[in-house]
């Protein structure tokens, strides 16, 4: 397990893995929204928090197709299904991979883009502790859809709509936290629906993931 | 026995491909699959392994005996030739991999990334990955194709030690490997019957 999860954060890594992908995606977005809103900085603090997740969702998205589309091409799946690597072990694994090489350096960026944003200063605790616990339900998510999809050729476009909708619960009450946080009100009750969303998905999808991936082997 | 199929048929895409198939494979035995293209070799290779389930029939194994190789090597190109033989054997829970390396001449290409290697350069690290999975029973499809006759030499020097250990192979080929003691099973005759036109309907009905 620590094996493949090693090997994954390595090919991440070098020429071509895509680590910067969802990264760069993510500035490029943040950067940008200030120059489409124009220079209204009451505005601008208003949504950030709103575009600081959803951009943070969508440079998620961006990298899902590459979980298992590359390892399905050169034959490293049926290969690691066959091995004694439980595939409910081989789903986790990949989408922890997945969080470590996407969604915690969105976590960690985040609040320096949010100047860019002019989140009020007491959003940034918040926005962070937000993305940080909803970014995981963001890779659970998608790992699910990616077995879905895996095996499909350009599977990116399904691949999107089926993950999309599923996306919103957390986008929802992450965006919330973050909003509620930076207006100086209680965050309770957002931030235990988040909690709770991303607990439930990574207790229960990598269950369907395996059953999803094992049936697409076949 | 390490492995028995009793009155196996498979399907492909729905479509049965061959049927009544009966074979068994004891410690130190290979087995060779003959026939033509698209008979079902590779569907048969994969029932066993377990990634797809017979429509009827048995397959009697220890799926912790056995090690499958299809026509991808699962070969990373970003990482060396170390780096994806050691991910594969810790994977199988093991360390060594020298042997693995030496066995296939692997040696002078170590350091290299895999990407670099040519095709029978990449099936030979392929293959040397099941040295380093330490299973009994190899599950083969196609392992030569690319391969020089020197890497076919070594490719059944590797077999033969294998069985010698008490380990048991089950190898679809087209070319004569060399391995005389191998018993071989012509798939042919098995082909399933096409399905009449009749019940081709009764299944939509």
């Amino acid at each position: 397990m620590i094996a493949l999860l090693v090997r994954d954060i390595r090919l991440a890594m070098r020429a071509g893995g895509g680590f910067g992908l969802g990264l760069s995606f993510f500035l490029i977005v943040v950067v940008l929204v200030p120059f489409g809103v124009g220079p209204q900085s009451a505005l601008l603090s208003k949504i950030a928090p709103g575009i600081l997740w959803l951009g943070a969702l969508l440079a998620c998205l961006l990298s899902l197709d590459r979980i298992f589309a590359l390892d399905w091409e050169d034959g490293s799946l049926d290969l690691l299904a066959t091995s004694p690597l439980p595939m409910e072990g081989i789903v986790s694994v990949k989408a922890l991979a997945h969080w470590l090489t996407t969604g915690l350096p969105l976590v960690l960026v985040a609040p320096v883009l949010g100047v860019l944003l002019n989140l009020p200063e007491a959003g940034f605790l918040w926005l962070t502790l937000s993305l940080a616990l909803g970014t995981p339900a963001l890779s659970v998510i998608g790992t699910f859809g990616a077995a879905l999809t895996v095996g499909l050729k350009r599977g990116g476009l399904l691949l999107s709509l089926l993950v999309l909708p599923l996306y919103v619960p957390t986008l929802i009450f992450g965006a919330e936290v973050a909003r509620r946080g930076a207006e100086g009100f209680d965050i309770t009750t957002p931030l235990l629906f988040l909690a709770g969303i991303t607990c439930g998905t990574i207790a229960l999808l990598p269950f369907a993931s395996a059953a999803v991936l094992r049936v697409n082997l076949r | 026995m390490m492995l028995t199929v009793t009155d196996l048929s498979i399907a492909r895409g729905g479509i049965p491909v061959l049927e009544g198939l009966n074979l068994t494979l004891g410690a130190g035995q290979a087995m060779v699959l003959r026939g033509p293209n698209g008979i079902g070799k590779t569907t048969f290779l994969r029932t066993i392994a377990g990634l797809q389930p017979p429509l009827s029939g048995q397959v009697e194994v220890t799926p912790e005996s056995l090690v499958y190789a299809g026509h991808a090597d699962g070969i990373k190109p970003t990482l060396t030739v170390t780096e994806n033989l050691s991910f594969w054997a810790q994977a199988f829970g093991n360390r060594d991999i020298s042997a693995a390396i030496s066995a296939f001449a692997l040696g002078p290409l170590a350091g290299r990334p895999a990407g670099a290697l040519s095709a029978g350069q990449k099936r030979r690290l392929g293959l040397a990955r099941l040295l380093v999975t330490g299973r009994e029973i190899w599950v083969l499809d196609e392992p030569t194709v690319s391969l020089d006759t020197d890497a076919v030499a070594m490719f059944a020097a590797a077999v033969r030690a294998h069985l010698a250990q008490g380990g048991a192979a089950l190898i679809a080929t087209h070319i004569d490997l060399g391995l005389s003691e191998a018993q071989v099973l012509d798939v042919g005759p098995y082909r399933a019957k096409p399905l009449d036109i009749e019940d081709f309907d009764g299944a939509f009905l």
